[in-house]
């Protein structure tokens, strides 16, 4: 029965997998996503759940057996972040590679060293070129439609790639809100079944998964590869609506929050987007003439619709919870500035890293970036093209 | 045979030519020595069979009998590790055909 719960991140995506019941669940625990992992073995244990759940010895080995157990041809997932994501790594660029539309729930967290289990993006954002399709999530409800959306996804016979779901660890995974929990058999209804294209245990036809290619045939199969990804906007789009046809709550590629007549914009993901909004509501007020966009599929990035968003603004801010030392800005910078190129009137942008390590993102930082567009949209020049957010200089 | 575009490969690295090893003429990877196979010399121990990494040994009616040089490559082992006094296969000096190519 649909119902109305406060729920932690990590309960929703828990509260998920319980609706969706996949064939198996592999995975090993690590702050902040373990409830997600502990729940499920209680599920498990409560007969709740009838999949079966591996627990490995690390997340090297819960990728591993992701992709042997959708290989065999069962709708598969796992929980992870930081260090554990960062240990599936070589698995993770397989899972793509053999086109199984595997679902990772990330709570996203910092990377070592130094040692830290706060929320940031840069375990997801150094995936970002596995090949998976990654979707983030603002809040608890967001983390529950979108860890759904992605077995729809993932799964569709034209897409047939893994997908993460990331949200904020801690910020999110440890926050309880109220959550809205679809009823069972809606669920289940809505991501029907999953029809694999190679199923192993389909002993009936004979082929080989995952071959050696040499120098003549690797470059066919990554294009092919490729093709899925390129192939998910239509399928992501699409599922997005139906999802609000069928629960009320309709997604697209991003969020724009009062930017029809926006003269400076701010793009940021994740959590801090609803601090963010918080911002533009009092800057609003003082009439000041600002909006938000947050992106939520980040692979594939939806270039052309951000540009659109984007291009009439006079000067936008991207804010990153990530760092790409020495590349030319912050990983969602360098995809929204890249996308604005062949736009010949477009507005001056700024990219600003903040919240590395959970460190904290307040309305008075989003105020501040405000400020520094302001005067660039006056002035139409960029003193500083990357700063840092609520760092001690 | 022909090889697929990557639109007509299917997805996901699925090879669904069950043994197509047989059309890898692995024998074109020999370079300047073959394995000759002398079988007054040979005791049946099967050794090279054993050892042949790619099959080549040709066996007919539970008897060794030459070698298959469509996937010979001329590694060796197959002499190496005969254990006849007088050996029952020596390499000898082959002439490289590089017309001949890949058979297709």
């Amino acid at each position: 029965m649909k119902a109305t719960k406060i729920l932690n991140g990590n309960q929703t995506i828990a509260e998920a997998v319980r609706q969706i019941d996949p064939d198996v669940i592999a995975a090993y625990p690590i702050t902040p996503s373990t409830a997600i992992v502990e729940i499920i073995a209680s599920f498990r244990a409560d007969g709740l759940i009838t999949g079966e759940f591996v627990c490995p010895e690390s997340e090297h080995s819960a990728m591993s057996v992701c992709i042997g157990a959708a290989s065999a041809g069962g709708r598969v997932m796992t929980a992870t972040c930081s260090q554990g994501l960062a240990l599936m790594w070589e698995m993770l660029y397989i899972a793509a590679g053999l086109r199984l539309p595997i679902v990772a729930a990330i709570a996203n967290r910092a990377l070592s060293a130094p040692i830290n289990i706060h929320g940031d993006h840069s375990d997801t954002m150094g995936a970002r070129d596995s090949g998976w399709i990654q979707i983030y999530s603002e809040d608890s409800q967001e983390a529950y439609d979108n860890f759904i959306q992605a077995f729809r996804i993932g799964e569709h016979p034209d897409v047939l790639t893994p997908v993460m779901v990331g949200f904020d660890g801690f910020i999110i995974s440890h926050s309880a809100e109220v959550v809205q929990v679809e009823d069972d058999a809606a669920v289940k209804r809505f991501i029907g079944d999953f029809k694999p294209p190679y199923p192993l245990l389909d002993t009936n036809r004979k082929f080989t998964v995952g071959p050696i290619d040499f120098t003549d045939y690797y470059f066919e199969h990554k294009r092919n590869q490729i093709e899925g990804i390129e192939n998910s906007p239509r399928v992501i789009e699409e599922v997005g609506k139906e999802f609000g046809r069928t629960f009320g709550r309709t997604y697209g590629f991003f969020e724009e929050y009062r930017t029809d007549d926006a003269e400076i914009g701010i793009v940021v993901m994740s959590s801090a987007a609803g601090t963010g909004k918080d911002a533009v509501d009092e800057l609003r007020a003082e009439g000041k003439k600002i909006g938000l966009l947050k992106p939520r599929v980040f692979r594939p990035f939806p270039y052309r619709q951000i540009a659109e968003a984007l291009k009439k603004m006079k000067a936008v801010a991207v804010l990153d919870r990530s760092s790409s030392p020495g590349a030319f800005g912050a990983p969602l910078f360098t995809e929204v500035r890249s996308a604005l190129y062949d736009y010949e009137k477009r507005p001056k942008l700024v990219n600003y890293v903040y919240g590395l390590g959970g460190r904290d993102i307040k309305v008075e930082h989003f105020k501040e970036v405000a400020g520094k567009l302001e005067k660039i949209a006056t002035t139409g020049k960029v003193d500083e093209m990357l700063g840092y957010l609520n760092l001690r200089e | 045979m022909k090889k697929e575009t990557w639109k007509e490969l299917p997805t996901g690295t699925v090879n669904i030519h069950a043994g197509n090893s047989v059309s890898n003429l692995t024998g074109t990877w020999r370079s300047g020595r073959r394995p000759e196979f002398i079988e007054k010399n040979c005791i049946q121990c099967f050794f090279c069979w054993l050892f042949c990494p790619h099959f080549a040994i040709l066996v007919k009616d539970g008897k060794v009998t030459g070698i298959n040089y469509d996937y010979c490559t001329g590694c060796g082992l197959c002499a190496e590790e005969c254990p006849t006094k007088e050996k029952s296969i020596v390499m000898v000096k082959e002439e490289i055909k590089l017309a001949e190519g890949r058979k297709k």
